[in-house]
């Protein structure tokens, strides 16, 4: 069999700014500001503000637009799932990573050799955003965000389930659920009516304007409503959505008696639960988890594979150990953001 | 069992007192007998199986799971059980196509409590089958013995309390003469019969505790009403004496007799004492470090009896010759400890800890400030007519310990927490120079604040110079103030020196690193 004569590593690799691919003279997800950057999702550690052209999917650039206003970058270039773009002597595609809304895959090919970076990725089922699409590789990059054995998330509506058994256990206290404002916030919300919930959700103000952005979408949420203005009485028996980092403000304590809760994968550590003052902890990802990430290098087949975001030692370990060639890849300026 | 496991998840995640009250409250009026007292059992901290040890859990997932994969998973989670319930595979169905069938409580309590060494194995692996992740996780914490969901046996005994409508203080007195499953303790309780006789029992009596003593709180305290004495830096006991049985308790209640046979056999009988365990040699408290040698043996050798000869120190008498003294005041109680220890002796063990003459705060602060004997911890200050209170009353007790040393450090390694700090470096190793080199003095986890404790974590990350598993090397570049309470020689360590009680007091990102303390200005420090 011929060897590659561009095998991925001559033509894409990481530096200090981000993964850089040389031949389209663009980064992906870079971590300051760059002349070229191609943005996987719009989640903070992914999408940074000031770059010179931008190219992502309509709905990453319309949410880096609602959070960065004229920032988001000197020019934003929409591709939409599917479509393809030369650049410089690579063809990009972005295909449905399943994370967010918006959230993509960069496939990336050059002289017959292709290269798929994941982004963030889950493969559950999920009613705001396009389901990951499996697209075989040469080389894949993966995030490891759950990258552990620990981490299997059960069904997300069984969770659901769980707050609503407390909210008809305890009708007069609010349920105050801690909930990462871009993707989580509207994935609850929509699990939520799909369990028959149909009440008013009221949100804390820093997840109005993202949950306006994905109704404009065209995804519907039902009833929402801002928390603040509410009377306290009003919100007894009700479910109030807040960024995790809002528990401490005021206006969280004034809430009526709380029961504290938490949609993340990191619930399934019942320590780390506790350490964060939660009462209900709700195991609900975005992120694949470690079944699914092995799952998913089965899938797209890659012989090649570098790990990074998250616990990157035990997957590349693991990965090695069935078979493939696998290696961390240290990239700086991740956060584990759910 | 899934009763049980969901209680103490429940318990773990709830953050009142009077949550984790009701919790255990509604579990005691809602599960049968003898369910109920072998969790009451294990709540209190009364359950233990000797033949069941953690090790033999780690090799249990080690067969089941990548042995690599369980290391890195239990690094990170950083608690046993929870790591091995998490990582459980799921088990097959059995051949009529059901799940395994979930275990009681009592059958795993008894069951258990009858296996030997090699039994314990073969019986918690169908056990881990059939449970779900939390029950896993709660049968792993009962019999590797370390619940850690925030419920004190005190705690525990209060819900009994309040739900019962028994006064706490009443419970306590007959705890000691009870056994689990504690049938007779609930047939009390939900009076079907009489309280139950304690009659000639050694019980334990809740200790009365001191509130630390506030900047403030001298203006408003007359020194007249008030008696003073050292706090001795051992542990607090109890000795009781009751128709030749005989205990030492320690201040949870806990009997550790066995490991200090010397001081049961000098011990007179009839009487309650309240005093300072500690190491002494010819007349001289020695360092804590040293009785710490003879607490971390269950059974003491002859050697170690002669290395290390235990004492009591005696603060105070609650019980003499059948007659309760706990309501008498404190100086009342100490003219009869005095008249006691000098009827009853003399004593090898035994000692009293003197009362300090004073007139003026003043007087005793400097006397505080001078006291540099490793036996000291501090003051006592006790109202010379307050009766013996259990628990922490407001106003008759004080600790007024003495001030901390402290010393300028540079961070060395990092490492990462365990359970609520596992994805921080948050254990960090620092050290003092010795010429141009950096000697490692202590390892600190406390004393930051969570803001402080993510900038050290970013900072450790972005000045990493080498990895050792999960522990990294740093370049020198902070400067940490320790505070301690004393230092002593120590061989284990390759300085020579060893800190009791290291805490991180400031963070210095101001001090340049070569401006810290050398291992020199430590050794100064030692007692
Ligand atoms: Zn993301
Ligand atoms: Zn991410």
């Amino acid at each position: 069999m011929p060897i590659a004569p561009h095998p991925p590593e001559t033509w894409i690799r990481p530096t200090a700014a981000g993964l850089y691919c040389e031949p389209g003279d663009f980064y992906i997800d870079p971590q300051q500001p760059v002349s070229r950057a191609v943005i996987t999702h719009a989640h903070g550690d992914h999408a940074r503000a000031g770059n010179a052209q931008v190219l992502a999917t309509p709905e990453t650039l319309a949410i880096m637009q609602t959070r960065y206003g004229g920032d988001a970058g000197g020019s934003l270039q929409p591709l939409g799932y599917g479509e393809r773009l030369r650049v410089g002597g690579t063809e990009i595609r972005l295909a449905p990573a399943g994370h967010i809304l918006g959230s993509a895959q960069i496939v990336l090919d050059f002289h017959g050799v292709r290269v798929v970076v994941s982004g963030d990725y889950k493969r559950r089922a999920d009613p705001t955003c396009t389901p990951f699409e499996p697209v075989c590789a040469d080389l894949f990059v993966t995030e490891a965000t759950f990258g552990l054995p620990v981490f299997h998330h059960p069904p997300a509506a069984a969770e659901i389930d769980k707050l609503l058994h407390s909210l008809r256990l305890f009708p007069d206290r609010c349920h105050l659920v801690g909930v990462y404002a871009l993707g989580k916030c509207q994935r609850v919300l929509a699990l939520l009516r799909q369990a028959g919930y149909d009440e008013p959700i009221y949100l804390h103000g820093a997840l109005l304007a993202l949950t306006r952005l994905y109704e404009a979408f065209g995804i519907a949420l039902g009833a929402v409503l801002p928390a603040s203005g509410v009377t306290r009485d009003s919100l007894k028996g009700r479910i109030v959505l807040a960024p995790p980092s809002a528990f401490a403000e005021p206006c969280s304590r004034r809430l009526p008696d709380p029961v504290v809760a938490q949609a993340s994968g990191w619930m399934r550590i019942r320590q780390r639960a506790k350490a964060s003052g939660v009462e209900l902890p709700l195991v609900i990802s975005d992120h694949a988890d470690w079944d699914e990430l092995n799952m998913t290098l089965d899938e797209v087949a890659a012989g090649e594979v570098w790990v990074t975001h998250g616990r990157e030692e035990a997957l590349v370990y693991y990965a090695n150990k069935r078979g493939y060639r696998a290696r961390a890849l240290t990239l700086i300026g991740f956060e584990e953001e759910e | 069992m899934n009763r049980f496991a969901a209680l103490l998840e429940a318990l773990l995640l709830t953050p009142s007192r009077t949550g984790k009250l009701r919790l255990m409250g509604e579990y005691f009026a809602t599960e049968p007998d003898p369910d109920r007292g072998w969790a009451l059992a294990a709540l209190t901290g009364e359950l233990s199986f000797a033949e069941a040890k953690p090790n033999q859990v780690r090799a249990l997932a080690a067969a089941r799971v990548d042995p690599e994969l369980l290391g890195w998973s239990y690094d990170f989670v950083g608690d046993l059980a929870e790591t091995v319930s998490l990582i459980w595979p799921v088990a097959p169905l059995t051949a009529s196509g059901a799940s395994p069938p979930v275990p009681g409580l009592a059958e795993i309590v008894g069951n258990l409590r009858r296996a030997g060494r090699a039994e314990v194995a073969p019986l918690l692996a169908p056990w881990l089958d059939a449970l779900d992740p939390t029950g896993r996780w709660a049968l792993i914490k009962l019999v590797t013995g370390s619940l850690r969901i925030g419920v004190s046996a005190r705690l525990a005994k209060t819900a009994l309390a309040e739900w019962s409508g028994v006064a706490v203080d009443r419970i306590e007195e007959v705890w000691h003469g009870l056994e689990p499953p504690y049938q007779r303790l609930f047939d009390w309780l939900e009076g079907r019969r009489p309280p139950p006789e304690i009659g000639d029992l050694p019980t334990f009596s809740p200790l009365m505790l001191a509130q630390p003593l506030e900047d403030d709180d001298l203006a408003r305290l007359d020194p007249v009403d008030y008696l003073a004495e050292w706090k001795w830096d051992g542990i607090r006991v109890q000795l009781v004496a009751r128709a030749g049985n005989k205990r030492l308790y320690s201040r949870s209640g806990d009997d550790i007799g066995a490991a200090f046979p010397e001081i049961l056999a000098a011990m007179p009988d009839e009487v309650t004492l309240d005093g300072e365990l500690l190491v002494i040699r010819n007349g001289e408290v020695a360092s804590f470090n040293d009785l710490q040698q003879r607490l971390n043996r269950k059974v003491p050798s002859e050697k170690m009896l002669r290395d290390y000869p235990a004492a009591i120190r005696l603060y105070d008498i609650l019980r003499a010759a059948g007659e309760d003294l706990r309501p008498l005041p404190f100086a009342e109680r100490r003219r009869r400890l005095e008249a006691w220890h000098d009827a009853s002796g003399p004593h090898a063990v035994l000692d009293l800890s003197p009362l300090i003459p004073f007139s003026t705060w003043d007087e005793l602060r400097a006397l505080r400030d001078r006291a540099r004997d490793h036996g000291i911890e501090g003051l006592m200050l006790k109202r010379a007519d307050a009766p013996y209170l259990a628990g922490r009353p407001k106003g008759p007790w004080f600790k007024w310990k003495r001030g901390a040393l402290t010393i300028d450090t540079v961070l060395m390694y990092a490492q990462r927490g365990h359970g609520k700090r596992s994805s921080f470096y948050s254990d960090f190793t620092f050290g003092a120079w010795d010429g141009d080199a950096l000697v490692p003095v202590g390892k600190a986890y406390s004393g930051y604040t969570d803001e402080e404790l993510r900038r050290l974590d970013r900072w450790v990350r972005n000045n990493t110079v080498r990895r050792y598993g999960p522990v990294r090397e740093v370049a020198p570049g902070i400067v940490l103030e320790i505070a301690f309470d004393s230092v002593h020689r120590s061989t284990r360590h390759r300085s020579g020196v060893a800190m009791r009680f290291p805490r991180i007091h400031r963070i210095r990102w101001d001090k340049p690193c070569r401006e810290a303390d050398t291992l020199e200005a430590l050794e100064r420090l030692l007692n």
